[in-house]
């Protein structure tokens, strides 16, 4: 700013009299010329916040973190599609998954929400409870068709702020020729599935593996053990909870299972599945995709998560995105993107995007039909059909739990701590 | 060097009577030299230190961004904060990364400045070389020492077994014996650049006179360095660490890309713990109470430090 301005630009020394004097007057007016833009700049700062949606009529702000290839063609194509039925256009922000929440709460203190809102949905109920969000019965869109589950994962103090077309969850994926190999049947009791990950044990190749690590991806993996096995995050001092540790203790132990799993998130599981270093892998069908590029040799199937005792219900979290409609003020925009969600969750919008996700579509019908089509996927459906969401018990109070619980199960297996002991303490800290 | 500084004192002789005429007006074009500065330090430094102190007395939460509200709750944040069963763990945790990081950094850092200051062939290129920890993003770096110090396939046990240095590999980020170690390893790595490239350049300002007058007087060697190099490197070894304190007490998205702080908190720190009572259970009131209490140790490091520094440059 200041070399643009004429009289700077020349070095006069300062001890030329003439110079100086010639130079004074317009020192003066430099420091003004200095000062005020630099305040119209600050006046433009706070007058910038004001807005919120699109300030186009026509246009809807989209936010969301699907960045793969895979999600992210099939759903900017199938957003395009229901907006210009709807006599809209699309203006889509891709955020990287683990800024998705500080986005959100930056755009909703500077009144910037857009006008759709993806949010993974443990994260739901956090943001419905801050008023960001507006109850999708306001605008009338008809959920039914839609799982009591599943509605649970977008559901916040009785009322449904998210609707997910597709949902996942996680299953055993298992080395067909391994366990050929080994003269193993895929495990589906916890007894089973021990004897089993030893026998596949072997020089590098490790019997499974499942991400434990000190994350909610952690957590996640845990439920599924937690849950078959009769515990229950509204409590997790019971025996059940223990239990569940104490199989990952043991498969870790045993040896059945590298140590490593502590810090593995699930990406590296499926890794170690890839290489074929890891028989089994407990993980999801989102990366399904990856595996059958990275490793198109490998012959694998997915099993349900053994359960501790045959005829067990196995009981795995709820997986996937739901889609809300933000309180941006504008109702009319509102009214809009009611309409493109009611019509981007329809059945047909959800085959098309669990095919090309490897994801379960959320409406019950459009899942049978789905696993009658995609025979490869039909354990997902399974799993799905009994899964429950993370938030549905606790709401708000999930992600403390979330968090006691890795913390327990990594004292367990990094520490040696006794796994009661360990959820008991996990428990007290929860007050 | 002499024939300029004597304008300078004849200029400022020169000009003072008529600056002092002509006050109000120069003082206004003065301050407004100094307003754009001010106004960003005001905006991008000032305003988030004090707003980060006002929300420590907050019950500040997810809600409090979407509608504003934030009611004040005294000191019932730090009290939490304090008496949270992981924060002494972190505290000693910050206290050991940060020490044993900065001492092994300047260490390694000062050894390779040393012996960079000879010439050899290709000491340009190498030197070149050691900046590369420097250009890498944080999360790429994290992302590549995860697979080097993974337990089973990773590079560093594999090689440390085959030259029979170990016979069992170790778990190097999933034993919470070994995760600190590994953790402030890494971080060393990291900061060797930084120390190189500071050291190096103030040896560079140390004439060689020197030396060829203490070698007459039979200081060579370790003698050399402990009477000619340290004393005339002191400005820039205050700079080098005072610089390392701050940037290490806060190290975040190093231990965060590495173990998360895991494993079973062993490698959490007060930095990562702000990170996680603010992102991870949604509590900002208490995050920024951590967070103060990281700038208050590091204030209170910086002060005693700086002391320490002037009292010895006035004896030396």
């Amino acid at each position: 700013m200041m070399s643009n301005h004429p009289s700077s630009s020349s070095p006069a020394s300062p001890a030329d009299p003439a110079v100086n004097g010639a130079l004074r007057p317009s020192r003066r007016a430099l420091g003004a010329f200095v000062a005020v833009p630099g305040l119209l700049s600050l006046a433009a700062c706070g007058g910038s916040g004001g807005g919120s949606g699109s300030g186009e009529p026509s246009v809807l702000r989209v936010v969301d973190y699907y960045n793969t290839p895979a999600d992210d063609v099939v759903i900017q194509k199938t957003l395009e599609t229901v907006a210009s039925d709807a006599g809209m256009t699309i203006k889509r922000e891709k955020v990287p998954g683990e800024q998705l929440i500080q986005k959100v709460l930056q755009m909703s203190s500077s009144k910037t929400l857009p006008d759709l809102l993806m949010l993974d949905n443990p994260d739901l109920q956090e943001i419905a409870s801050s008023g960001a969000l507006v109850p999708l019965e306001d605008f009338g869109i008809d959920t039914s068709g839609f799982k009591k589950e599943i509605l649970d994962a977008g559901t916040f103090e009785g009322k449904v702020y998210g609707l997910a077309p597709t949902v996942n969850t996680i299953a055993l994926f298992y080395n067909t020729a391994m366990l050929a190999d080994a003269g193993v049947e895929p495990p589906t009791t916890w007894d089973e599935l021990t004897s089993a990950a030893k026998a596949l044990t072997h020089d590098d190749v490790y019997g499974i593996a499942f991400s434990a690590i000190a994350t909610y991806e952690g957590t996640w993996q845990f439920l599924p053990f937690m849950w078959s096995n009769g515990g229950d995050e509204t409590d997790i001092s019971t025996p059940e909870v223990a239990g569940a540790a104490q199989l990952w203790a043991d498969l870790v132990s045993d040896g059945s299972a590298s140590k490593g799993v502590v810090n593995w998130g699930q990406g590296d599981v499926i890794d170690q599945f890839k290489a074929g270093k890891a028989a089994m892998a407990v993980n999801g069908p989102w990366n399904i995709v990856g595996l059958q590029e990275d490793a198109p040799d490998l012959e694998w199937d997915v099993a349900i998560i053994p359960v501790p005792a045959e005829g067990d219900d196995s009981v795995a979290p709820l997986g996937g995105e739901v889609w809300t409609i933000p309180q941006t003020g504008d109702t009319e925009k509102q009214k809009k993107a009611a309409e493109v969600l009611q019509a981007f969750v329809s059945a047909e919008n959800q085959l098309t995007m669990g095919t090309a996700r490897n994801t379960i579509p959320a409406d019950t019908e459009a899942a049978k039909t789905f696993a009658s089509d995609h025979p490869e996927l039909a354990t997902f459906v399974e799993q799905v059909s009994t899964a429950r969401s993370r938030t549905g018990k606790l709401g708000t109070e999930w992600p403390t739990t979330a968090k006691a619980i890795y913390t327990a199960f990594q004292q367990v297996l990094v520490d040696g701590a006794d796994p009661e002991t360990a959820f008991g303490d996990a428990a007290d800290s929860l007050g | 060097m002499t024939a300029p500084a004597s304008t300078l004192t004849e200029t400022t002789g020169h000009d003072a009577p008529r600056r002092r005429r002509r006050t109000s007006g120069s003082a206004l074009v003065r301050y407004g030299f100094i307003a754009p500065a001010a106004l960003y330090l005001a905006l991008f430094f000032g305003y988030p230190i004090v707003k980060n102190l006002v929300m420590s007395f907050q019950e500040y939460t997810s809600a409090t961004f979407f509608s504003g509200v934030a009611p004040f709750v005294g000191l019932a944040n730090y009290r939490a904060v304090l008496s949270d069963p992981i924060f002494l763990k972190a505290l000693t945790n910050t206290g050991i990364f940060t020490v044993v990081s900065i001492a092994g950094q300047f260490v390694i850092g000062m050894v390779l400045a040393l012996f960079f200051r000879r010439s050899f062939p290709l000491s340009g290129f190498l030197r070149s070389m050691l900046l590369l920890p420097w250009l890498l993003p944080m999360v790429v770096s994290a992302a590549i020492w995860r697979w080097i110090l993974e337990q089973d396939s990773g590079i560093l046990n594999q090689f440390l077994s085959a030259v029979g240095l170990i016979s069992s590999p170790i778990p190097w980020l999933t034993s919470s014996d070994t995760a600190l170690i590994a953790v402030v390893m890494v971080n060393i790595w990291l900061g060797i650049p930084f120390n190189v490239v500071l050291l190096y350049s103030g040896l560079q300002a140390i004439p060689e006179e020197l030396y060829e007058a203490g070698e007459i007087d039979g200081a060579t060697g370790w003698s050399a360095f402990r009477h000619i190099t340290l004393p005339l490197l002191r400005p820039v070894v205050s700079v080098v660490l005072l610089l390392g304190v701050i940037y290490t007490i806060k190290v975040l998205d190093l231990i965060l890309g590495l173990t998360g702080g895991g494993p079973a908190n062993a490698t959490q720190t007060i930095a990562t713990r702000s990170y996680e009572m603010s992102f991870i259970e949604f509590d900002f009131g208490q995050g920024a109470a951590l967070g103060n209490v990281l700038i208050v140790i590091a204030l209170i490091f910086s002060v005693v430090y700086l002391r320490a520094n002037a009292r010895s440059a006035k004896k030396g």
